[in-house]
C-alpha cells in the first residue's frame, strides 16, 4: 500500500487532474483543427490575446472599472440591507413598518428592472450599479435581520444583569452574535454582485469586462471572449476569498473557523 | 398558617441571623415576605418568607419544578409580577447594583477573550482587577484564551471571576457546578467558599445536590411545591469533609424530607431524568451524589 505522504500528494494533485485533462484535449482538438477557432480557440491562443491585452492596459482598465462598479453597488446595496436589517431585528416597530414591504419587493429578481433601470437611467454608470445594489441588498437584509433575530437571549439576559445596556450591549453582545449570520450574507451577496454585473454590463456599457466580451464578440473573436469569461471566474474566485478571510478574522473566536 | 415550618429552625435561624449580623457588614441583608408567583394558572411560589443575614451563604434544594430557580430570578431582578416583598438591607428596590448571579451554563460571551468576559461592564479604570481575579480563580495564564477553549470546569471558573470582578455584596447561584464532574465540583466548592469568607458577600445558592448545600452553606432551606418545608441550620466546622459522620447524618436527614414529598404529578413531563434517583433509598441516592 501507498505511505501516508505519498497519499496525500495523491489527494492534493486529484482536484486538477480533470481540468488539465480537459485543457490538453481541448489544446489538442483545436491545434489538429477538430475545432474551428470560431467556436474554441485553442487555451495557448485564449492566453496570448490576455497576455496582449494585460500588455496594452486595456485588460486593466476594463477590469478595474467593473471592480468600480461592482463594489460601488455593494456598499449601496449592502450597506442599505445591513442598516434596515439591523433595523427592523433590532425594533419590533421597525420589523411591523418595513418587513411585509421588503418580502413583497424580494419577489421581485432584480433582473426583471432592466427595462425600468433602463428607462430610469439610459444604459449610465448609475443603471448598472442600481441593479448590482438591489442584488446584493436582500441577502444582506435577510441574513442581519435573522442573525440578530437568532442571538442567544441567556446572553443577553445575562449582560443585562451585568449593567450592560444601550449601545454597549449592542457592540459587545447582539452585534458580534449576529455577526455569523451577517457574513453568510455577505458571501451570498459577492456571488449576486458579478452575476448582476455580468447581465448588466452585456446589455449596454461603453467599458468593464461585459463591454470587452461582447465587444469581441461583434468582431468574431472568440479568445478575447473567453478571457472575459476566465476573468469573471477570477474575480469571483478572489471575492470568496475575501469572504472567507473576514471570517476567519471576525468569526476567530469560533472553532468552526479557527483553523483551516 | 402562612407557612409550615419544620419544628424548631425558624426559630434558631431568626437567632443565628442576629449572631451573623455582628460579624459581617459588607454583605446584604435580604428578606423575603410572603412571595407568590404565578405563571398564568399556575402558582409556583406559595408564600415564601426567608431571612437571611449579611455575609450568611444559604442554599436552596428541592426537586425539579419546586420554584426554588424562580424564587432565585426573583430575588435577582430577573423576574417581575410576584406578590409580596423583597427587601434588600431593608429597602425595597431592588439592588442589582450589588447583585450578581452565576447561571447553570457560564454564559460565556464566545467572542470575547477571556479577560475580557471577565471585564464585561466593568468601568474602563477598573478593567485592570479582571486580572487579579482571574489569578484568584486560578485561570491567569488563560487570560488571552477564547472561552472554547476551555473546559466545563474552567468556564465556570471564568463565570465566577466575572461576577466577583464587580464586588456584589450579594452573590446568587444557579446550579451552576449541575453540568460539572463530581471532582470538579468538589474542587469548585473549595473555591467558592474560600471567596466567599475572602469577600465575605451574602450567597444564595440553589441546588439539587443535598450534599453540596450542606458542605457550602450555613443554612439549607428545602421548598416543594412552591413553600418553603425545612430551614435547617448547618453547625459543622469548615471547611466541611464529605466523610464525617455528622455531615452524613445531616445529608440523610435532608434527603428523608426530600423523599418523603411525594413527586410532582402536576407535571411530570418537566422532571428531570435525574430525578428518577429520588425514588431509590436514600442510601442509594448518597453515593450518587
Amino acid at each position: 500500500m501507498s505511505t501516508p505522504q505519498k497519499k496525500t500528494l495523491f489527494d492534493r494533485t486529484l482536484p486538477w487532474l480533470l481540468p488539465v485533462l480537459l485543457i490538453s484535449a481541448w489544446q489538442f482538438a483545436a491545434h489538429v483543427g477538430w475545432l474551428s477557432s470560431r467556436v474554441l480557440p485553442e487555451p495557448l491562443k485564449v492566453f496570448e490575446s490576455a497576455w496582449e491585452l494585460l500588455k496594452s492596459g486595456e485588460l486593466l482598465h476594463h477590469v478595474l472599472v467593473s471592480t468600480r462598479r461592482a463594489f460601488i453597488g455593494l456598499a449601496i446595496g449592502g450597506g442599505l440591507g445591513l442598516t434596515l436589517g439591523l433595523l427592523t431585528g433590532t425594533f419590533r416597530r421597525a420589523e411591523t413598518l418595513l418587513d411585509t414591504t421588503l418580502q413583497m419587493i424580494r419577489n421581485v429578481p432584480p433582473l426583471a428592472l432592466i427595462p425600468l433601470v433602463i428607462l430610469w437611467f439610459g444604459i449610465d454608470e448609475a443603471a448598472k450599479i442600481f441593479i448590482v445594489a438591489v442584488g446584493v441588498f436582500f441577502p444582506l437584509y435577510m441574513n442581519t435581520y435573522h442573525g440578530i433575530r437568532s442571538v442567544d437571549p441567556a446572553l443577553i439576559e445575562m449582560a443585562k444583569s451585568y449593567g450592560v445596556s444601550g449601545w454597549r450591549l449592542y457592540r459587545d453582545v447582539i452585534f458580534p452574535g449576529a455577526l455569523p449570520s451577517i457574513l453568510v450574507g455577505l458571501r451570498f451577496a459577492l456571488g449576486f454582485m458579478w452575476v448582476l454585473l455580468i447581465v448588466s454590463e452585456t446589455i449596454s456599457a461603453t467599458e468593464g469586462i461585459g463591454y470587452m466580451t461582447m465587444n469581441a464578440r461583434e468582431f468574431l473573436r472568440t479568445d478575447v471572449v473567453l478571457v472575459g469569461i476566465l476573468l469573471y471566474a477570477l474575480l469571483g474566485k478572489l471575492a470568496d476569498i475575501i469572504a472567507r478571510g473576514l471570517e476567519r478574522f471576525w468569526l476567530r473566536w469560533n472553532p468552526n473557523y479557527a483553523n483551516a | 398558617m402562612q407557612n409550615n415550618f419544620e419544628e424548631n429552625s425558624a426559630v434558631a435561624s431568626r437567632a443565628a441571623v442576629a449572631s451573623t449580623a455582628v460579624a459581617n457588614t459588607f454583605g446584604i441583608a435580604l428578606s423575603v415576605r410572603n412571595v407568590h408567583k404565578h405563571y398564568g394558572e399556575r402558582e409556583v411560589l406559595k408564600g415564601i418568607d426567608l431571612d437571611i443575614a449579611p455575609g450568611e451563604f444559604v442554599a436552596i434544594v428541592g426537586r425539579s419544578g419546586c420554584g426554588k430557580s424562580t424564587l432565585l430570578r426573583l430575588v435577582a431582578g430577573l423576574e417581575a409580577g410576584q406578590d409580596g416583598e423583597l427587601h434588600y438591607d431593608g429597602h425595597a428596590q431592588d439592588s442589582r447594583h450589588d447583585t450578581r448571579i452565576m447561571f447553570q451554563d457560564s454564559r460565556l460571551l464566545p467572542w470575547k477573550r477571556v479577560v475580557d468576559n471577565v471585564a464585561l461592564g466593568l468601568p474602563p479604570h477598573e478593567h485592570i482587577n479582571a486580572e487579579h481575579v482571574l489569578g484568584q480563580v486560578g485561570l491567569r495564564e488563560r487570560r488571552h484564551e477564547w472561552p472554547a477553549r476551555l473546559s466545563g470546569g474552567q468556564r465556570q471558573r471564568v463565570a465566577l471571576a466575572r461576577a466577583l470582578v464587580h464586588k456584589p455584596r450579594l452573590l446568587l447561584l444557579d446550579e451552576p457546578l449541575g453540568a460539572l464532574d463530581a471532582l470538579t465540583r468538589i474542587e469548585m466548592h473549595a473555591l467558592i467558599e474560600s471567596l466567599w469568607r475572602e469577600h465575605g458577600f451574602t450567597a444564595l445558592l440553589v441546588t439539587h445536590d443535598v450534599s453540596e448545600a450542606i458542605a457550602l452553606a450555613d443554612r439549607v432551606v428545602l421548598i416543594d411545591e412552591g413553600r418553603i418545608t425545612l430551614d435547617l441550620r448547618v453547625d459543622l466546622p469548615r471547611p466541611r469533609h464529605r466523610g464525617h459522620a455528622a455531615f452524613a447524618a445531616l445529608e440523610e436527614r435532608v434527603l428523608r424530607r426530600v423523599l418523603q414529598q411525594p413527586p410532582n404529578d402536576t407535571n411530570p413531563d418537566k422532571e428531570h431524568t435525574g430525578d428518577v434517583s429520588l425514588h431509590r433509598t436514600v442510601d442509594q441516592v448518597r453515593w450518587a451524589v
